[in-house]
């Protein structure tokens, strides 16, 4: 009896010694603390997310950088020719706006190491979707020079038969879905694709393009948590350029930025210096590696500064200074890619004449191919509303053909009738 | 005189009748208002015609088209372990897999654009709302990206995706869980739009829009779910589709013409025969099934035939799916009018929870029988 009573009393001890140290909760296992403390805030110490970079703002090696992924002489040349490319594309374009041959132009300048990096990491296999300043991106896949001014001329040989604005660019054969207006919709799209590519059982991944004023729409939100939860393959690369038209970063978050949420919702996520292209591709290679091997997402944020206006219609110098600007002109991301070039014997000062005149020789050839091409023809504007065309557009087009064809100058002279 | 016809005299509303709705008073969760369902379909009769809940026929449309299209998947609130909040996904789970039914968070926005992008790249997606109240959080997905990318891309990006669940009024769930969308999805070029009434309907209309390469937009009635219609031996196979813009005439008649959708048709059915007892008078109610595209020709060939419109619907008045027949039928058949055309509409009144108001803001079988009476002068 007195054995049995210890032996009881002897389990009943270790049963309350035993501390209860979680919570078993439906979300998974919660730690139990004694101490009150939060984390976060304005009185958080915690230090923000370090910004990884390969080489520094004047293009310099920094020691001791983890660089996985080499850039050898041929990818490092292409992606340098594709940023130069970008560069003058958007010279040319944009005086040719102000020109008034096409309503409106973006220009990524300072962001050109962010598109052509993380583009050169991806592969045709993986399904694109941009915001609208990701040219860059475009161009590395193969997109010309001559589909982008037909596209911005919207004439019948553009992507789009001049439905949409100029830089909506798509594209089928190149992976490369059409651009969409609506800020951030099309980060729960790229969720979408990645899944097919998931149930589909493909080697390849989604990858999405945002800024980082997009990512205070819901959209955001709710695509970073669906794709944790289904586990996604798609890789998110936020620009963080600094500005959303006139609101600086400061006024659209209080958090560790962009890439400070990911792990909250579950997301492996890296800081990337976007101005050094060697930083975004290798963190670009490593996300699309995780992404498509563990078939999750991955965040990326490329820390870079839109050197230009927001677009056409913009003029930054009204609300940021002219120091701000200079002081991030001179960490141009192309110079700074360029040196690495140098560094390496792999570049000199005749090539970079030759690729440069060459270039604006081809952009101004694209453009006046282009501003000759006829506009995408009447019929154009009642196809493809469906799949096939309902009777009451038929009808539409029929009676739209026969008064243009017997009133002459019905229809602008720059539209065919057909 | 157009306003005094919305603006509906409260004594003849106070006098209709609503026998479809439940009188039982639901709670918050709009599910948990309905009775559960027990095997709905019945034993088949020696002609093959089976007797088939709306609900059970929206299930078979959904695993016919997940079972043979392996493209096909059904994403939402509550769809997989659930089996749905009006139970339409049940089984699905079990049958298919969680890969093929999924359950969402709580985010319209996010799984509409997710199924969006899905079909974008090449999928059939199924997307539910627990109701089309909360699709309105999810509508740019469906307007800005489903419906117009096919166009904008130039032809090249089409956008396969089916948008089910259900609309307009239920049951006491007051204003912000009964609303008809017919007339807003319905404006938008590249979307098509349909409404079923009948099992058959439900069941055909769906695997229609699972199939169709464009963005479809499917409005099923709550009120309906429950209900049993006969389905024939043709529609219970799963070869069954229904073509899109083809009204069905469900009753003949040679005096007037009742043009109406969804849960009305059965309202507009009662009221025919209402006038025929009261009025001696023949009335044709076509069943429109689509909004859009919407049958013409069969509203044309009809006043042809009847002289004398009247739509019927559950929306709000203004600039609604009734105000667009009576401006099709001015376009292409006025001179075949012996009478102006009329409307019979819900009230334009935000939906009152209140049970004696509710029924008040919506056209009942007495209202749509008295209203055709006055136009045929009889």
């Amino acid at each position: 009896m007195a054995a049995c009573y210890n032996q009881l009393f002897s389990t009943n001890t270790t049963v309350t010694a035993k501390v209860e140290d979680s919570m078993d909760f439906p979300g998974g296992k919660v730690p139990f603390t004694q101490q009150l403390k939060m984390i976060g805030g304005p009185e958080s110490s915690t230090p923000p997310m370090s910004c990884y970079r390969t080489v520094d703002s004047t293009g310099a090696d920094v020691a001791g950088a983890e660089v996985p992924h080499q850039i050898g002489r041929d990818l490092a040349t292409k992606m340098y020719s594709t940023m130069a490319a970008l560069q003058i594309v958007d010279t040319v374009f944009y005086e040719a706006q102000r020109q008034g041959r096409f309503s409106f132009f973006m220009t990524s300048a300072g962001e050109e190491a962010t598109a052509v990096g993380s583009a050169a990491a991806l592969t045709l296999d993986d399904t694109v979707f941009t915001q609208y300043r990701e040219h860059g991106v475009m161009m590395w896949r193969g997109y010309t020079i001559q589909q982008m001014a037909h596209q911005c001329y919207g004439n019948q040989l553009g992507h789009g038969k001049g439905r949409q604005m100029p830089i909506h660019y798509g594209s089928k054969e190149l992976n490369f879905q059409t651009i969409s207006s609506p800020l951030a919709t099309q980060l729960p799209h790229a969720v979408g694709a990645a899944y097919a590519l998931k149930l589909e059982r493909k080697h390849a991944c989604a990858a999405v393009y945002f800024g980082e004023g997009a990512a205070s729409e819901g959209d955001f939100h709710a695509a970073v948590n669906f794709a944790s939860t289904l586990g996604a393959p798609v890789v998110f690369i936020c620009r963080n350029n600094g500005w959303a038209i006139s609101t600086p970063s400061t006024e659209q978050y209080r958090g560790d930025g962009i890439a400070g949420r990911g792990p909250s919702y579950g997301i492996a996520s890296i800081r990337v210096d976007g101005g050094d292209a060697r930083a975004v591709y290798n963190a670009t290679a490593e996300a699309r590696r995780i992404a498509v091997t563990s078939s999750c997402p991955v965040l990326i944020e490329a820390m870079s500064y839109r050197s230009g206006h927001h677009s056409t219609s913009d003029d930054s110098s009204r609300y940021r200074t002219a120091d701000e600007m200079n002081r991030w002109r001179a960490r141009d991301p192309v110079m700074r890619f360029q040196s690495l070039l140098l560094a390496n014997n792999w570049w000199d000062a005749q090539q970079e004449k030759d690729l440069r005149l060459n270039l604006r020789k081809e952009v101004l050839k694209a453009l006046e191919a282009a501003q000759k091409e006829p506009k995408a023809p009447l019929a154009d504007l009642f196809t493809d509303v469906y799949k096939e065309m309902p009777w009451h557009l038929k009808e539409q087009m029929a009676q739209a053909m026969a008064h243009s064809k017997a009133h002459p100058g019905a229809c602008p002279s720059d539209i065919p009738v057909r | 005189m157009v306003t005094s016809r919305l603006l509906r005299p409260a004594s003849r509303l106070l006098a209709a009748s609503r026998p479809l709705i439940a009188p039982t008073r639901s709670v918050l969760q709009p599910a948990a208002s309905l009775p559960a369902i027990v095997n709905r379909r019945r034993y088949a009769t020696p002609s093959g015609v089976k007797e088939v809940a709306v609900r059970d026929a929206l299930n078979e449309a959904l695993a016919e088209e997940l079972e043979s299209n392996e493209k096909v998947f059904v994403l939402g609130e509550e769809v997989a372990q659930y089996n749905g909040a009006y139970k339409v996904t049940k089984g699905l789970l079990d049958r298919f897999g969680e890969k093929r039914v999924i359950d969402s968070p709580i985010t319209e926005s996010g799984f509409a654009g997710l199924t969006v992008g899905a079909a974008l790249a090449g999928l059939h997606p199924v997307c539910e709302f627990m109701t089309f109240n909360f699709a309105m959080q999810a509508i740019d997905q469906i307007i800005n990206s489903a419906a117009k990318t096919h166009y904008m891309s130039g032809g090249i990006q089409p956008c396969n995706i089916t948008f089910r669940g259900p609309n307009g009024f239920a049951s006491g769930v007051a204003a912000q869980h009964s609303q008809d969308y017919s007339s807003w999805y319905g404006s938008i070029p590249g979307l098509k739009v349909v409404a079923p009434w009948s099992s058959e309907d439900a069941k055909g209309l769906l695997k229609a829009a699972i199939r169709d390469p464009n963005p479809v937009v499917v409005l099923e009635n709550e009120l309906l779910y429950g209900t049993p219609f006969p389905m024939s031996e043709a529609a219970q196979r799963d070869d069954f589709v229904l073509p899109f813009g083809k009204a069905k005439i469900e009753r003949a008649g040679k005096d007037l013409t009742i043009v109406t959708l969804s849960r009305c048709v059965g309202q507009a059915l009662t009221a025919a025969e209402q006038m025929k007892k009261d009025y001696g008078v023949e009335a044709e109610v076509i069943n429109l099934r689509s909004v859009k595209p919407m049958d013409v020709e069969a509203i044309v060939k009809s006043v042809k035939k009847t002289g004398h419109l009247m739509a019927v619907e559950s929306g709000f008045p203004s600039f609604g799916v009734g105000a667009e027949i009576l401006a099709l039928t001015m376009e292409y058949a006025f001179d075949y009018l012996d009478a102006p055309a009329v409307r019979i509409t819900g009230a334009e009144v935000p939906t009152p929870y209140a049970q004696g108001l509710e029924n008040m803001s919506f056209p009942s079988e007495d209202l749509i029988a008295k209203y055709g009476a006055k136009l045929l002068r009889v």
